[in-house]
């Protein structure tokens, strides 16, 4: 189908679960990124900023969680074995964001179709209807370096006209902040449980990359509570090479734990 | 000095930082002695964890200055969303940079120090009272996160001198020298006292809380339960899922605050102890 290609690296058809999809499509969000942070949250993301730098993207930093950059490729339920390349408490990660030599993947509880995202609180601030974690640092990322978004369940109550707390910043709300809320924004795509999207519509709107395989472009639109931007024909999301699936089923998640988090 | 004795020293409506990050290296022995006094009305500013939790539950905190609360492993603070879905408490949230940026702001006697974080977003919305600043050398609008002043600071070290030098001992300070220098009263409880002589060994680039900065120091074996302190020990899985679970019904935390919170610390650190054996036995 796709002509000659390196060893490891022919498709393998529709072998692949989707949540296996999804960690490729994860991992797909920091290629061509080059010397930088991934910074992923979330079991999903953080399979696939590993992936992607085992499998395209060798010279990504990642993080152990705590404070250490390490080098290799390991389990997403054991330690990492290191060996340490470099010390990053919590302020150095700060710098890191605001230096800009980032990119950081975060899970929204709603998201509009300008990227504007909340994890901060639904319903009336003053008395939420449900508490989350609070903004973090959510405002500071979307302000300063690449942001990419991972939503574990595609619902119109995700997929929302109007976030309830702006956390992460869409494209309309810097636009109205002025010029240097505009230098940095980079927003870059949303993977989800059924499809990529990206910001590529008009004025910088959400719009529809790709279907994970199984998925109907209706059932997108269904599942979303704003107008999409569709440009004709809409591909399916990529399948894992047979390299990349050998990485994610013996070396990042031998225990199966993407499958959880998928259904559960 | 004891943690009756830092408390004896704080009064309500002060402005307290606590230091520690989500449910890590919290000096949680002062949170309870918080828990025990008549201290109300209290505006705590937090990486927040179980000691957010607890000052709600227990009705101390009149405000909160917060980026997040959370366990960690637990990600949503079950005492901190009950008071928050009640309107029981007022809140400043801050990108948490910015609550960096408003602790070194006050630890340099600035007025303020700007950042982009917080353009756009709803930071600025809810809380009117925040500006932008324009910079004299190329008219870039940046937020100008105003200092935070603390009239108290507490923190948990893994060691100290009995003067008030202390020293992390696990992977990350988080931001415990700032909460002190932003602080006009910085109180350090510590694992361990040991002599001045035999910080150094420990890792002098580790020693990063100095006496000039320090007014009073506890020593508090397993002060951080039941958040870590690594290394001298991890995060008290177990009991913060008790923690969590009784949390969540008034019933289970009832008989959890009179099996934990009713006496005074070492009655605590017991009833722990008593827990763990119990578990293991």
């Amino acid at each position: 189908m796709t002509g000659v290609q390196e060893a490891g690296t022919e498709l393998i058809g529709a072998t692949a679960s989707r949540a296996e999809i999804c960690v490729v499509a994860c991992a797909e969000a920091w290629r061509g990124d080059g010397e930088i942070t991934a910074s992923p949250i979330g079991l999903i993301p953080t399979a696939g900023a590993r992936l992607a730098r085992a499998a395209f993207e060798p010279d990504l930093l990642l993080s152990d969680g705590e404070a250490r950059f390490v080098a290799g490729t390991w389990a997403l339920d054991q330690p990492a074995p290191g060996p340490a390349e470099g010390w990053i408490p919590y302020r150095s990660v700060f710098d890191l964001a605001w230096h800009g030599s980032r990119h950081v993947m975060m899970s929204p509880v709603q998201i509009d179709r300008y990227g504007n995202a909340n994890i901060s609180a639904i319903g009336d601030y003053a008395r939420p209807t449900r508490q989350l974690l609070g903004v973090r640092g959510a405002p500071g990322n979307t302000m300063n370096h690449p942001t990419s978004y991972w939503v574990r369940r595609h619902l119109p109550r995700v997929f929302v006209p109007r976030v309830d707390m702006v956390s992460g910043v869409g494209y309309d709300r810097a636009a109205a902040a002025g010029t240097s809320a505009c230098t940095f924004i980079d927003l870059r795509r949303v993977v989800t449980n059924l499809a990529v999207l990206d910001f590529g519509g008009p004025d910088h709107s959400m719009r529809l990359v790709s279907v994970h395989p199984g998925v109907s472009v209706d059932e997108v639109v269904a599942a979303t509570g704003f107008e999409l931007a569709i440009d004709g024909e809409i591909p399916q999301t990529r399948q894992p090479t047979t390299a990349e699936l050998a990485l994610i089923r013996e070396v990042i998640d031998p225990s199966g734990l993407r499958e959880r988090e998928l259904r559960g | 000095m004891s943690e009756d004795d830092v408390v004896a020293r704080l009064r309500s409506g002060m402005t307290i930082g606590i230091g520690g990050w989500g449910s890590r290296r919290k000096p949680m022995s002062l949170v309870r002695a918080i828990l025990r006094s008549d201290l109300r009305d209290l505006t705590v500013v937090s990486y927040g964890g179980p000691d957010v939790g607890l000052l709600c539950a227990a009705g101390k905190i009149r405000r909160l200055v917060f980026g997040f609360v959370s366990l960690d492993s637990i990600p949503l603070e079950p005492h901190f969303q009950a008071a928050r879905q009640h309107g029981a408490i007022q809140v400043t949230e801050y990108d948490e940079g910015m609550l960096q940026w408003a602790l070194y702001a006050a630890a340099c006697r600035l007025p303020f120090l700007p950042t982009r974080a917080g353009l756009g977003s709803d930071v600025l919305a809810v809380n009117p009272e925040l500006r932008t600043v324009r910079s004299p050398y190329d008219d870039t609008e940046l937020v100008a996160v105003p200092a935070l002043p603390l009239d108290a600071a507490l923190v948990h070290l893994n060691r100290a001198d009995a003067a008030g030098n202390a020293q992390f001992l696990g992977d990350d300070l988080y931001f415990d020298d700032l909460f002190c220098t932003a602080a006009e009263q910085a109180y350090v409880s510590c694992e361990r006292i040991v002599p001045t002589a035999d910080l150094e060994a420990g890792g002098l680039t580790r020693l990063r809380v100095h006496r000039w900065m320090v007014a009073g120091v506890i020593e508090a074996p397993n002060g951080a339960h039941f958040t870590s302190c690594a290394p001298d020990y991890a995060r008290d899985e177990t009991f913060q899922k008790l923690y969590a679970a009784a949390a969540r019904d008034p019933e289970q935390w009832a008989r959890f605050a009179a099996t934990y919170l009713s006496g005074d610390e070492a009655a605590y650190q017991a009833a722990v102890g008593a827990a763990g054996a119990a578990a293991t036995a």
